[in-house]
C-alpha cells in the first residue's frame, strides 16, 4: 500500500515518517508537497509534525490554507485513513477535520520526553493491534499540545468513543488527559505523541509500530493489494 | 553610525575609526600601506568588520597556530565554515562550535536563537545536513528571580530555534559560577553529516561568475556586530546594547533545505557557498573572493534585498541580519539555481560578479563607494603577538590541598548532589527536542550524546566539556583536562575520540596575564590533542569576556566527537543488572583544589591545582574502550565534578538499581576530583576476563543490587541512604532554583 | 481606579519574523493589496494609584516590553467607581 506524507514549509518530521514507513515497516511512502491538489494515488495520508510556517500565529493556522488541504478533505471524505501527528494534529483541527484546538502547554514551555499513554479505544483503523487499556510509551515533543474543546464537544467525543489515547501523566494540561482523538467517521486521527519516533528498540521504544501495523492491517483486510 | 557625509579627512582627524574598534596603528596601515589614501566611510567600515578579532583572529592567530590540526581522518581542517572528518562508508562528519556570549548578555532569548542559527549555517554551507546541536552554557549561580529569568530566556531561545528547524539538541554542559555572573557564556556546537563526494567550500573563482544573495532581507539589525562582539562590556556603556538581531528559524529551515538541494543536485552550477555571519555581506563576499585567489569582485548594492528604506552602503555591508547566504554560481547557470530557491520560497538575487584583478569594488546608486584590494580585507589584517605574563594569583598559591569539612557524610552527599552544576538538568533538556530526525540513541544527561549513523552500523558520541575552575588555578593543566574529560565522556559511551572543535572564551588579550591564560590553555589542549590524536578541526575565539575589568575564568570549551565503530559498543552510565560487579578504574588521590566541594564549602576556589598525568589518562581510557569493544562492560560513567560519590549515585539513577560498595579511602575522598577515573559495571561471568585485561588498574568495590539503597562504606564513614532520596534531591535541586 | 491599555510592538529596524510570515500568507491567500502587517501585544492593566503613568512606564520598561527590541505606548482611562 502507498502512504502519502504531506510536506509543508517548516514541517520537520516528514523524513522520520518516511524512514518509519519505508525502512522499518517495509511499505511505500512518498512525500507530497503542500502545493499539490490531489491525493488520488494514495491509500493513506500522514500529516507530519514540525513547525509548518514556523508555527507563527498558531500551530497549523497558516498551513491549512495550502492547496493540499482541500485535497486532504476530499481524501478523508472517501473514508481512507488520515493520521495527523503533533503539528499534523494542529493542522487537522485548524482545517476543521477534527474538533477542538491545541493550546499552549500549561507550563508555557516546550516539552520533549517519553510519556505513557492508555489506549482508550482499540477499535479503530489506527489502534487495532493494541489491547484495550494497554499502556504504551511514546515520545511527545511540543509547545502547543494542550487539547481543549467545549463541554458539548467533549461529551460527544466521549459518547462516540472518539478519545483514542489518554496520557497517564498529563504533560501539557489537556482536557480529560486527551492525547489523541478520532473523527466520528473513524478515519481521521490526530494525536500529539510521535509514534514514528518509537519504531525501533535502538532508539528506546518500538511501541509506535503498532499504529502503522494497525493501518496496514486494516487496509489489507479491506482488500488493498500489496505491490 | 549611518552617516554618509563623514569625509575621509574627518575620519582621520576625528579618529572616527576608533569608535569602530580600529586602532591608530591599524588606521595608519590601511591608509598608508594598503590604500595609499584616506579610506572613505564605507571602506573604513569594511575594515572595522574584517579586522575585528571575530573575523580576523588578529590576537589569537599565534595561539591557534599551536593547535594540532591534522590526523589521518581529517578531510578539511580549520579555515572553512567548519572542519570535516572521514568516518568511513563514504561519509564525513562536519562540526564546529561558536560563541554568542555578548549578544546573549544583551538580549538572552535572541542572542541564543541567533547563536544556534549561525552555527547551523556554517554546517550546511559545507554541504552537510545538521544532525545535532549541543550547548555549553556558563552562568552565575542562580540566586535571584532575575538570574532564573535570564537563564530560562537563554534556554527558551535555544529551544525555540532548534526545535523549530528540526535539528535535535542532544546535549552539552551547563555549569554555574559567579565568575560568569555578568558575562555568561553561550557556546553552540553543531554536527552535520555528509557524503564526502559533495564537499563545498566558500570560494568565488572564475571571471564572470555570479554572486547570488540568498535568504532574508537585509535590515539595520546588528550593524557592525563583529566589532561589537569583540568589545568588552562595562556598566557605563549600556548604550552599546542596541545591536539586536532576531532569529527566524522558519526562514532558516527553508534556506537550509534549498541550499542543500543546490549543493546536492546542482553541484555543477555551484562554485562556492558561504554563510553571512559576523560582518555580514562584507565578510562572506571578501572571504570567498580572497580564498579563490587571483580574482576580484564587484557587487551592486542596489540589488541587495532590503527590509528598510534608505540604507547606506555602510549599513548594507555590515548588517548582521540573520538567515542569509552568499553563493558563487557559474555564468550561465544562474537561472537554474535561482529556480531552486524560488521553489522553496526563498529570495535569491544576483548582486554581482567575479572580476579580473584583485579588487573588491562596491557600487551604490551608480557610484563606486568602495574599491580596495580583496586580500587586504580578508587576509591581511595585522597579527598581534601579545605579551604573556603569569598572573599574580598563580605565583603565590599554596600547594596544600583543601581539606573537606564533613560532619555528616550523608548530608554532605545530598548537599553536593543539589549543587546547580551537579544537579540534574532535566528541566532544561526536556524543553529541547532531543529526538527529531530519529537518530538519538542516548539523549542528554549521559556522559555523551549518542546518534546512530543511518545506512551504517556506526554511531557518533558527542560531548562538550571544560571546567574553568581548573584553568583558573592552572591554565595549562586545565586545558589538558578539558580535552581529557571530553575524551573520557566519549570513551565511556563506547566511542573512539576523533576530533574536537572549540570556543576559546577568554578575557582581554592586551592584558598580559589574560593573554597568558589563553596561550597556556591552548598549549595544554595541544598536549592532550596530540596524545589522543584528536585534531582541532574548527573553532572560534571569544575575547574580552570581562565586566568592569574582571575577566571570566579562562574557559576553552571543547566539543568532541567520537566514532562508535559498531552499534554494539554503545554504552550508557546506568547500572543494568542486579549482581553486576562495580569497579573503579584509576587511583583516587587527595585532590580538592578547584573542586566542587571546595567551592561549596568555602564559596571560592583556590590553591594550586592537583597533579594530572595525561599518559595515565590515556591508558585508562584505552582500557575502558577495549573492555567495551570486547563486550565486558555493562555500564561506564566517567568521574568528574563532585567526585566518585556523584558518579556512583548517578549510575544508580537511571534504572532504579542500588549499590553496595566498600572503598579503601576516607569519606572525604569520595569528593576528590582526581582525573582519569571511571566507574564501570561488569557481569559476574566476565569477572576474570575483565580483571585480566585491567591488569591491576581496576578496583572491585562492590556490586549492583536490586534494592533502593545507596550504601558505600569507607575507611572512616558510611554513605547509607535510599537511592530514591538521592535521586529526588538531585533531580529537584536545579528545577526548583530555576522556577 | 484606572484602566491602562498598553500596546507593545517591535521597534522599527527589528525583524519580526512572525509578522512577515503572516503577511506572506495573507498575500498568498489573494489579498495582494496588503503591503505591511505588524503584530504586537496588547495588555489591559487595572491600577489604582496616584502616579499611574510613572508606574505603567516602569512596568513596561521592566517587564511588558523588551526594551532592546520593543517599544510601547499606552492609553489610561479612569474607570467608574463601581462598587
Amino acid at each position: 500500500m502507498k502512504f502519502a506524507i504531506l510536506s509543508f514549509p517548516g514541517s520537520n518530521c516528514e523524513m522520520d515518517l518516511y524512514h518509519a514507513i519505508n525502512d522499518v515497516m517495509g511499505e511505500t511512502a512518498e512525500l507530497v508537497s503542500f502545493k499539490k491538489d490531489s491525493l488520488d494515488d494514495y491509500d493513506a495520508a500522514l500529516v507530519p509534525g514540525g513547525f509548518s510556517y514556523g508555527d507563527y500565529l498558531r500551530g497549523g493556522a497558516i498551513a491549512r490554507f495550502s492547496p493540499i488541504i482541500k485535497a486532504l478533505g476530499e481524501f478523508a471524505d472517501t473514508g481512507k485513513p488520515v493520521l495527523g501527528i503533533c503539528n499534523g494534529f494542529q493542522i487537522l483541527t485548524e482545517a476543521g477535520l477534527l474538533p477542538g484546538v491545541l493550546q499552549k502547554n500549561t507550563s508555557a514551555k516546550f516539552v520533549c520526553k517519553p510519556v505513557e499513554l492508555y489506549v482508550n479505544n482499540n477499535d479503530t483503523v489506527f489502534t487495532n493491534q493494541y489491547e484495550s487499556g494497554q499502556t504504551i510509551t511514546l515520545p511527545v515533543a511540543h509547545g502547543e499540545g494542550n487539547y481543549f474543546c467545549d463541554q458539548e464537544t467533549l461529551k460527544d467525543l466521549e459518547a462516540n468513543n472518539q478519545i483514542v489515547f489518554k496520557y497517564r501523566d498529563n504533560p501539557n494540561g489537556s482536557v480529560e488527559n486527551i492525547a489523541g482523538i478520532i473523527n466520528k467517521a473513524g478515519n481521521v486521527l490526530g494525536m500529539m505523541p510521535h509514534p514514528e519516533r518509537a519504531v525501533e528498540e535502538l532508539l528506546g521504544s518500538a511501541d509506535g509500530k503498532g499504529m502503522f501495523e494497525s493501518i496496514i492491517n486494516s487496509m489489507v483486510s479491506r482488500g488493498i493489494v500489496y505491490e | 553610525m549611518n552617516n554618509n557625509e563623514v569625509t575621509p579627512t574627518a575620519i582621520k582627524d576625528d579618529k572616527i575609526y576608533k569608535n569602530m574598534g580600529l586602532s591608530d596603528y591599524e588606521y595608519q596601515l590601511i591608509s598608508e600601506k594598503v590604500l595609499g589614501r584616506e579610506p572613505n566611510y564605507t571602506e573604513i567600515g569594511l575594515y572595522s568588520g574584517m579586522w575585528s578579532e571575530h573575523c580576523s583572529y588578529k590576537n589569537s592567530k599565534p595561539v591557534l597556530k599551536k593547535f594540532y590540526s591534522n590526523s589521518d581522518r581529517v578531510v578539511q581542517g580549520p579555515g572553512e565554515g567548519a572542519g570535516i572528518i572521514d568516518i568511513g562508508d563514504g561519509k564525513g562528519i562536519v562540526f564546529k562550535a561558536e560563541s554568542h556570549n555578548h549578544p546573549s548578555a544583551v538580549e538572552p532569548f535572541q542572542g541564543a536563537t541567533t547563536g544556534v542559527g549561525g552555527i547551523l549555517r556554517d554546517i550546511f554551507s559545507m554541504g552537510a545536513r545538521p544532525i545535532a546541536c549541543l550547548d555549553s552554557l556558563r552562568f552565575g549561580e542562580p540566586k535571584t528571580q532575575a538570574d532564573s529569568y535570564f537563564i530560562s530566556e537563554i534556554v527558551a531561545g535555544i529551544s525555540a530555534y532548534g526545535n523549530c528547524i528540526g535539528v535535535p539538541t542532544v546535549g552539552g554542559d551547563i555549569a554555574f559560577d559567579d565568575a560568569y555572573e555578568h558575562n555568561p557564556l553561550v557556546n553552540v556546537m553543531c554536527v552535520g553529516l555528509m557524503d564526502l563526494d559533495k564537499i563545498k567550500v566558500g570560494k568565488a573563482a572564475g571571471v564572470g561568475n555570479s554572486i547570488i544573495y540568498v535568504g532574508a532581507k537585509t535590515g539595520r539589525d546588528g550593524i557592525n556586530g563583529a566589532s561589537f562582539a569583540s568589545a568588552q562590556f562595562d556598566s557605563e556603556h549600556e548604550s552599546q546594547r542596541s545591536a539586536v538581531q532576531v532569529g527566524d528559524p522558519f526562514t532558516e529551515k527553508l534556506v537550509m533545505e534549498a541550499c542543500l538541494d543546490v549543493i546536492n543536485n546542482h553541484a555543477d552550477a555551484l562554485v562556492g557557498i558561504q554563510d553571512m555571519g559576523a560582518a555580514g555581506l562584507v565578510s562572506s563576499s571578501a572571504e570567498m573572493g580572497s580564498k579563490a585567489g587571483g580574482y576580484g569582485m564587484e557587487l551592486d548594492l542596489d540589488l541587495v534585498p532590503q527590509r528598510e528604506e534608505g540604507m547606506t552602503a555602510f549599513e548594507l555591508m555590515l548588517s548582521e541580519s540573520q538567515e542569509r547566504m552568499l553563493l558563487c554560481v557559474k555564468a550561465g547557470s544562474e537561472q537554474e539555481v535561482l529556480d531552486v530557491f524560488a521553489d522553496y520560497g526563498v529570495e535569491a538575487v544576483v548582486i554581482g560578479h567575479v572580476t579580473e584583478g584583485h579588487n573588491y569594488k562596491l557600487l551604490h546608486h551608480g557610484e563606486v563607494v568602495a574599491d580596495v584590494p580583496v586580500d587586504s580585507l580578508a587576509a591581511d589584517a595585522p597579527v598581534y603577538h601579545r605579551e604573556s605574563e603569569e598572573p599574580e594569583r598563580l605565583k603565590s598559591m599554596t600547594s596544600r590541598q583543601y581539606v573537606p569539612q564533613i560532619k555528616n557524610l550523608n548530608e554532605t552527599v545530598l548537599e553536593i548532589l543539589s549543587q546547580p552544576t551537579i544537579a540534574s538538568k532535566h528541566s532544561i533538556y526536556e524543553t529541547y527536542d532531543t529526538q527529531v530526525q530519529t537518530n538519538t540513541v542516548v539523549a542528554p544527561g549521559s556522559d555523551a550524546a549518542v546518534l546512530r549513523v543511518r545506512g551504517t552500523n556506526k554511531a557518533l558520541a558527542i560531548t562538550t566539556d571544560v571546567n574553568g575552575r581548573y584553568l583558573y588555578l592552572n591554565p595549562r593543566i586545565g586545558g589538558q583536562i578539558a580535552v581529557a574529560e571530553a575524551a573520557r565522556n566519549v570513551v565511556a559511551s563506547g566511542g573512539v575520540p576523533v576530533g574536537i572543535t572549540d570556543c576559546l572564551n577568554f578575557g582581554n588579550p592586551e592584558k598580559t596575564d589574560q593573554f597568558y591564560e589563553m596561550d597556556q590553555a591552548a598549549m595544554g589542549m595541544t598536549d592532550a590533542c596530540e596524545l589522543f590524536d584528536t585534531p582541532v578541526i574548527s573553532g572560534n575565539v571569544s575575547l574580552n569576556n570581562e565586566f568592569d575589568d574582571v575577566a571570566i575564568y579562562p574557559t576553552p570549551m571543547v566539543g568532541m566527537v567520537g566514532l562508535i565503530e559498531s552499534l554494539d559498543h554503545i554504552t550508557t552510565q546506568d547500572f543494568k543488572h542486579d549482581g553486576d560487579l562495580v569497579y573503579v578504574i584509576g587511583d583516587t588521590n587527595v585532590d580538592f583544589n578547584g573542586s566542587e566541594i571546595q567551592k561549596m564549602q568555602t564559596g571560592a576556589i583556590n590553591g594550586q591545582l592537583f597533579d594530572f598525568d595525561l599518559h595515565t589518562e590515556y591508558k585508562n581510557q584505552k582500557l575502558v574502550l577495549t573492555a567495551i569493544k570486547n563486550g565486558l562492560i555493562q555500564s561506564a560513567h566517567d568521574v568528574s565534578e563532585g567526585g566518585l560519590i556523584v558518579t556512583l549515585a548517578e549510575s544508580t539513577f537511571g534504572n532504579g538499581l542500588g549499590i553496595e560498595a566498600k572503598l579503601d579511602m576516607t569519606g572525604a575522598e569520595l569528593f576528590s576530583e582526581t582525573q582519569s577515573r571511571f566507574v564501570v559495571s561488569v557481569s559476574p561471568e566476565h569477572k576474570d576476563e575483565f580483571e585480566k585485561l585491567a591488569a591491576g588498574k581496576a578496583t572491585l568495590i562492590g556490586k549492583v543490587c536490586d534494592s533502593d539503597q545507596l550504601f558505600i562504606r569507607t575507611n572512616d564513614d558510611v554513605v547509607d541512604m535510599k537511592v530514591s532520596d538521592a535521586l529526588a534531591t538531585w533531580k529537584g535541586a536545579l528545577e526548583c532554583k530555576l522556577k | 481606579m484606572y484602566l491602562a491599555k498598553v500596546y507593545v510592538t517591535y521597534k522599527q529596524s527589528i525583524l519580526n519574523p512572525e509578522a512577515e510570515a503572516i503577511k506572506d500568507a495573507v498575500v498568498r491567500m489573494g489579498y495582494d493589496d496588503v503591503k505591511d502587517l505588524t503584530l504586537g501585544k496588547y495588555f489591559e492593566v487595572k491600577i489604582d494609584g496616584t502616579n499611574v503613568e510613572h508606574e505603567i512606564d516602569e512596568i513596561c520598561d521592566k517587564l511588558l516590553a523588551n526594551v532592546n527590541m520593543e517599544s510601547y505606548r499606552y492609553e489610561i482611562e479612569e474607570l467608574e467607581a463601581a462598587k
